[in-house]
């Protein structure tokens, strides 16, 4: 075995700046030259596209970059925080495409356009944010959407946890499309994309500590394409909106509450894989609660609702939709769960952290 | 075609006949107490309440752990937390439970390292990965979660982590109900046993209490035809002047419940008085270790200031854990006291009595 010569580093040695290996350093946030290689080598290896690689400090849209006449511009921005960064199903970089890229369809909106700032903790491994950023280049070509403004910054290790991401998500919707929170009409039917809890599980499971194994996935996906079918479809979708943090309950009381309606749901119509219900029942977890970032709530009127139904069951991320409830009186909002055994529950937002119970 | 089992038991076919039985057997007023918070829980969330005759009340009973987990327990895992070389782990319920001043989540806002487990054996494991730190487990709970805090002690020792602690604040189930029975306000002419309590310890020794108070207790599961059975079998007796422990919990209880749990048990606890919030002193209804895994009692390891504590003087809990108010007596109840904040440990777990009807009842429909 030979042994390699280092250089001897005693006494007094030439400043050369290290050279930085597969992982973040300071210097990648100092705005000089390794922040440029890192922008150039990697940032624009995955996301580059004319807007973005311009190297200006704001992007110029006009042309046909902008919305055309009868459009109004549609806003939305999320910072992504996922622990760990990797699930199965997904990642921190498909979730920030998705997760902007859903709000701004939630309006009945075309997503176009999306900024992204990065804040990476020193040490983060450069593999893995390639990744990351692979994955956000596939999540923008399935949602249709070009990155235009993007922005890094390094902390000191310990004050970030390896990556955060904020997205703002830039799209254009018909003027005069109110698909808010606050038009549910009583007499309207409720449903849902598809099966739910999945993320939330799925997140858990890859957090390691949960004792058990299940081959539950996330459903991290962009519903633009889904959402926009729907609303030329059907134009008078009252509400769509995505049951994320919170789960199902916690976004229909909030809809409730919005519309001033009193909403009723079907226990035995909601879909659930029996993976994700065999998991929240060891955990004790509700997963009407459990967050979801590929599921949409539709609120429209009950004559569209099983044409509907038919609409969403032959795109894809909606083959297992189903009517789960209706809107059924003026309230000042309420939810409540009619089960199975034809009893009724009220349902409440999630108070603080869910939290396993004991026994 | 067979279903699976959790499908049989959540049937509602099968629940509706039950219930249906049960009305055509009773013929007088009862007052039954579930006396595990997790049938509390399943009964307000599939609304069995709503199937039973007017002449059946369901009392809900004092078990759910962190309801009655001492307020002075709790004052010293927040003294514990605070300390700079811990690493304070509890099952995740406990965290929102309100201390005099504070809870374990607002100490870990101000810099305490207080984490989720979801198993002692965990907490053991982050000892061994972190030398350099005292890694203390909050033991709370019934005879449940006993067997594997036991089981934690005895891996520490064998495995020489001598920075592994527990705080012991773990409750018997059968002194609390000699305790309600003897109570001379006591409402209670039955008990729904916890099923989950009795696959550990069996329920031969329910059958001194069964027959000392006249009282019959029926061992019960947690899914809504477990649980109509268990009122069902409850209401026979009752009608027939019968008091006898029955199992209407077979799949999972047998009369001698699990001897290797308790032979852990019974190694590494013995009885000891303990304090439950809300009900106050009950003699031997705790676990603390005994001598030779004292080096494991973090109240021994830790110099604590003694302190002074009193409830929020709104809060009727006690009340409720007895069994001698619903959380709609309350004046607070979802005004002052909700799951956000809440003034007392029973709106703070989903198995305590006041969240599960903050949850389910808010609003009577």
């Amino acid at each position: 075995m030979t042994e390699t010569n280092y250089p001897n580093l005693q006494g007094p040695v030439c400043p050369l700046p290290l050279q930085p290996g597969g992982q973040i350093v300071i210097g990648h946030g100092s705005g000089g030259g390794m922040t440029r290689d890192l922008i150039v080598n990697v940032f624009q290896k995955y996301l580059g596209n004319a807007v973005l690689n311009s190297g200006n400090d704001s992007a110029l849209l006009n042309g046909e970059l902008v919305a055309p006449p009868g459009y109004q511009l549609v806003v939305s921005t999320d910072a992504h925080v996922v622990f760990p960064l990797f699930f199965p199903g997904g990642d921190i970089g498909r979730l920030s495409v998705c997760g902007t890229v859903n709000d701004v369809a939630m309006l009945g909106a075309q997503p176009k356009y999306l900024t992204a700032s990065f804040i990476l903790e020193e040490g983060f491994s450069i593999d893995e944010l390639e990744k990351v950023l692979a994955s956000m280049r596939d999540a923008c070509a399935e949602a249709g959407v070009q990155i235009i403004a993007a922005d890094t910054k390094v902390t000191e290790k310990g004050k970030a946890d390896k990556l955060f991401i904020t997205t703002t998500g830039i799209g254009w919707a018909p003027v005069g499309r109110r698909i808010t929170g606050d038009q549910a009409q009583p007499g309207d039917a409720v449903l849902i994309s598809g099966a739910l809890g999945n993320h939330g599980i799925a997140v858990l499971q890859a957090r390691g500590n949960l004792g058990f194994q299940s081959d539950v996935q996330s459903d991290t996906a962009p519903l633009n394409h889904l959402t926009q079918g729907l609303c030329a479809a059907f134009p008078d979708v009252h509400v769509m909106r995505d049951p994320t943090r919170g789960g199902l309950a916690t976004t229909l009381v909030e809809i409730a509450q919005q519309s001033s309606v009193t909403i009723q749901l079907d226990e035995p119509e909601i879909p659930i894989d029996a993976s994700v219900r065999a998991a929240c029942d060891l955990l004790g977890l509700d997963t009407l609660y459990l967050a979801n970032e590929g599921k949409v709530i539709v609120i429209l009127p009950e004559e569209h609702a099983e044409d509907a139904l038919s609409f969403l069951r032959a795109q894809k991320y909606g083959e297992k939709a189903r009517r789960i409830g209706r809107v059924i009186a003026r309230s000042s909002g309420q939810l409540l769960l009619g089960t199975a055994l034809s009893t009724t529950r009220v349902l409440d937002m999630l108070a603080g952290e869910m939290l396993p119970r004991i026994c | 075609m067979s279903l699976p089992s959790s499908e049989v038991f959540r049937s509602a076919a099968l629940t509706r006949q039950l219930a249906g039985e049960i009305r055509q057997v009773v013929t007088r007023p009862w007052n039954i107490m579930e006396i595990c918070g997790g049938q509390t829980h399943a009964i307000l969330q599939y609304g069995l309440d709503q199937l039973l005759p007017a002449e059946i009340t369901l009392i809900h009973g004092p078990g759910c752990p962190v309801c009655v987990t001492a307020l002075e327990s709790i004052e010293n895992a927040l003294q514990i937390a605070g300390q700079p070389e811990v690493i304070f782990t509890s099952f995740g319920d406990m965290l929102r439970v309100p201390g005099a001043r504070a809870n374990l989540f607002s100490a870990r806002a101000e810099g305490a390292d207080v984490r989720v487990v979801y198993s002692p054996l965990d907490a053991v494991k982050l000892a061994r990965e972190t030398p350099h730190k005292q890694v203390v487990f909050f033991a709370i709970g019934f005879e449940t979660t006993v067997p594997s805090i036991a089981a934690s002690i005895l891996h520490a020792e064998r495995n020489k982590i001598s920075n592994f602690s527990i705080l012991p604040a773990n409750v018997l189930v059968p002194p609390a109900m000699h305790a309600i029975l003897k109570s001379p306000d006591n409402r209670v002419n039955a008990f729904l046993a916890a099923g989950h309590v009795c696959a550990v310890m069996g329920y031969w020794e329910y059958e001194p209490i069964a027959a000392q108070y006249r009282t019959p207790i029926v061992v019960t599961g947690f899914e809504p035809v477990d649980l109509l059975r268990g009122i069902l079998m409850s209401v026979r007796q009752l009608e027939s002047g019968r008091s006898e422990v029955e199992n209407a919990y077979e799949r999972a209880v047998t009369r001698e419940g699990n001897p290797d749990a308790q032979a852990m048990i019974t190694q590494v606890f013995e009885p000891v008085d303990r304090q439950w919030r809300g009900i106050g002193l009950i003699s031997l209804s705790g676990l603390g270790l005994r001598p030779r895994f004292k080096s494991f009692d973090a109240l021994e390891r830790f110099a604590l200031a003694h302190q002074a504590v009193s409830e929020s003087p709104l809060c009727i809990a006690g009340q409720v854990l007895r069994g001698n108010a619903t959380p709609h007596d309350c004046p607070a109840f979802g005004r002052e006291c909700t799951p956000a904040s809440p003034l007392g440990a029973p709106m703070v777990s989903s198995e305590g009595a006041c969240a599960a009807y903050y949850r389910y009842q808010r609003v009577k429909t």
